[in-house]
């Protein structure tokens, strides 16, 4: 079996960078596995304008972005293996994969990083009455087929959740001739940004319809139109509330969730709220050695946080190579509370941790003139005010190591949102 | 008079913001909470811009499309009619990024370049 310090599988954006970042402190013998024809992951397909604000200063496309990182894995000589589909991951860290050129082959990691980003949910995780017809996409599978395959998959449209993937195909769509005629969005808020909102469906006269779902499919072989209804706060339809719209495609985009099936035949915890794995301040999973980063490990919107959450990983399982292991102590567990859905890393080796660790979340509600504060045990040591936090945008909070070491006895530290 | 309604996009909060016009002259800016509001605004209806994004057939390449931005943004009336110009533009493999693919898109002064590499195909 051939051996490597690293198997990093995935090489989409968090791939990359954990690569980049573990290269540089140090480890050489490294290996990408990624199962596309090509390494960039998602951001091949995400053609428009937005990315690398924090990373490189300027707005660059997605497919740019990739390249900057592909540059940067390219330049350091790390082997990548293409069109390599992993099968699984042993809790011992055996790597099983196949491709068309070596066939089934395994690899002995001394630590994975776990890459492998998220999926969309389809139509059958959504529990929409009507036929099966064709016509029916999710937004990313759309995204694909217009801006990496070349086929535009239908001329009349409606979209299904409000995602930032469903915005952006919005205006795709549009721009390619198709006629978009409305978003429908379950909740009465949108999950997207609203940078999205204005600039993919306002700039288009694109309608938005919050508190709306599609209840009826209709069509045979092609879809031929579906039916929106407004719901109510408990997003039950409404009745008499039925529209019906002509269309021959339907685009979902309802939520994005971390692809874990590997992750989880390697016996690692996932947390319920995320579908993630549950990591701590290395992003190290309840399995040695194993380590997670970008959308694999919550949906992230910005692949700017992905890249620097990957350089995380990258520099911690160096580190883990190089047997720095955390001090024996018992890591604090992070607690979410009052509207927190979530924190990213879930427990804090104080030992093992930078002098500023960033703790990310999510709300569960749009909340407006709030604070949102670190305690350790009972004790507030950091607080922030806030104009607005809605669940379609990642937060943040800073955890300052010096705070936790002046209280060797901590046993919670506990991430909250307050009244101002 | 003329009232225009626009959703700032600086922050989640997206404040509605009302700005009223005469003559093509700004009267007032209402409903901002933040300069960035105020800012926004005033470029949104004296100079609205746009980077338009897109894809280009590729002639003999090993991906059927390669992906282009306008290297500047566009002034956001000419949206349609750029990506109509690019509907008709076919460029052959090899490409890189930053090759012009189109100059001087729908009369903007502005270029269209790749911003993916297209191998030849194999």
């Amino acid at each position: 079996m051939k051996q490597y310090d690293l198997v990093i599988i995935g090489g989409g954006p968090a791939g990359l960078a954990a690569a980049v970042s573990a290269r540089d402190a140090g480890v050489e013998n490294l290996l990408i596995l990624e199962r596309d024809r090509e390494l960039g992951g998602i951001l091949n397909q995400c053609i428009h304008n937005g990315f690398g604000l924090h990373t490189f200063q300027e707005e660059l496309t997605g497919p740019e972005y990739a390249a900057r990182y592909i540059d940067q894995v390219r330049q350091r000589q790390i082997p990548c293996l293409l069109d390599t589909m992993v099968l699984e991951i042993s809790p011992d860290r055996v790597v099983t994969a196949m491709n068309r050129t070596e066939g089934l082959f395994q690899l002995q990691a001394g630590a994975v990083i776990l890459a492998m980003g998220c999926r969309e949910r389809p139509r059958g995780a959504l529990n929409i009455p009507g036929t099966r017809p064709a016509g029916i996409f999710t937004a990313g599978t759309a995204q694909r087929l217009v801006n990496m395959e070349g086929y535009l998959p239908g001329r009349k449209v409606v979209i299904l959740g409000s995602g930032d993937i469903g915005l952006i195909m919005a205006r795709r769509m549009t721009l390619e001739g198709a006629e978009v005629q409305v978003v429908a969005e379950l909740m009465p808020y949108s999950g997207g940004l609203k940078r999205n909102i204005v600039q993919c469906l306002d700039d288009f006269g694109i309608p938005l319809k919050l508190s709306h779902t599609v209840v009826d499919i209709r069509g045979r072989e092609r879809l031929t139109g579906v039916t929106l209804a407004a719901v109510d706060e408990n997003r039950r339809p409404i009745p008499g509330t039925e529209e019906d719209y002509e269309c021959d495609t339907l685009l979902l985009s309802c939520g994005l969730i971390p692809e874990n099936e590997l992750s989880r035949g390697a016996g690692v915890s996932l947390s319920p709220v995320t579908s993630g794995p549950v990591v701590d301040e290395s992003l190290e999973t309840s399995v040695p050695g194993i380590f997670a980063c970008g959308n694999v490990l919550h949906v992230h919107d910005l692949v700017d946080f992905v890249s620097q959450e990957a350089a995380a990983a990258g520099a911690a399982a160096a580190r883990y190579l190089r047997g720095e292991r955390p001090e024996s102590a018992a890591a604090i567990p992070v607690r979410a509370k009052g509207g927190v859905r979530y924190t990213v890393p879930a427990a804090i080796h104080p030992a093992a941790m930078a002098e500023e660790q960033v703790i990310r979340f999510r709300v569960g509600d749009v909340y407006r003139s709030c604070c949102t504060a670190v305690y350790l045990d009972g004790e507030r040591v950091w607080r922030k005010k806030r104009q607005i936090m809605a669940p379609g945008e990642m937060e943040q909070v800073t955890l300052k190591r010096a705070d936790l070491l002046q209280r060797p006895d901590c046993r919670e530290i506990t991430i909250t949102i307050e009244e101002a | 008079m003329e009232q225009r309604q626009l959703t700032c996009i600086g922050c989640p909060m997206g404040c509605p913001i009302t700005v009223t016009m005469e003559n093509g002259q700004i009267q007032s800016i209402e409903g901002f909470t933040c300069k960035r509001g105020e800012t926004y605004a005033r470029k949104e209806v004296t100079n609205p811009t746009r980077i338009v994004t897109s894809t280009v057939r590729v002639a003999g390449g090993a991906a059927p499309v390669v992906s282009v931005k306008t290297a500047q943004d566009i002034p956001k009336g000419t949206i349609f009619a750029c990506a109509e110009a690019l509907r008709q533009v076919v460029v052959s493999a090899p490409v890189a990024i930053g090759d012009v693919v189109l100059r001087n898109v729908a009369g903007t002064g502005v270029d269209v370049v790749a911003t993916k590499a297209v191998a030849a195909a194999m």
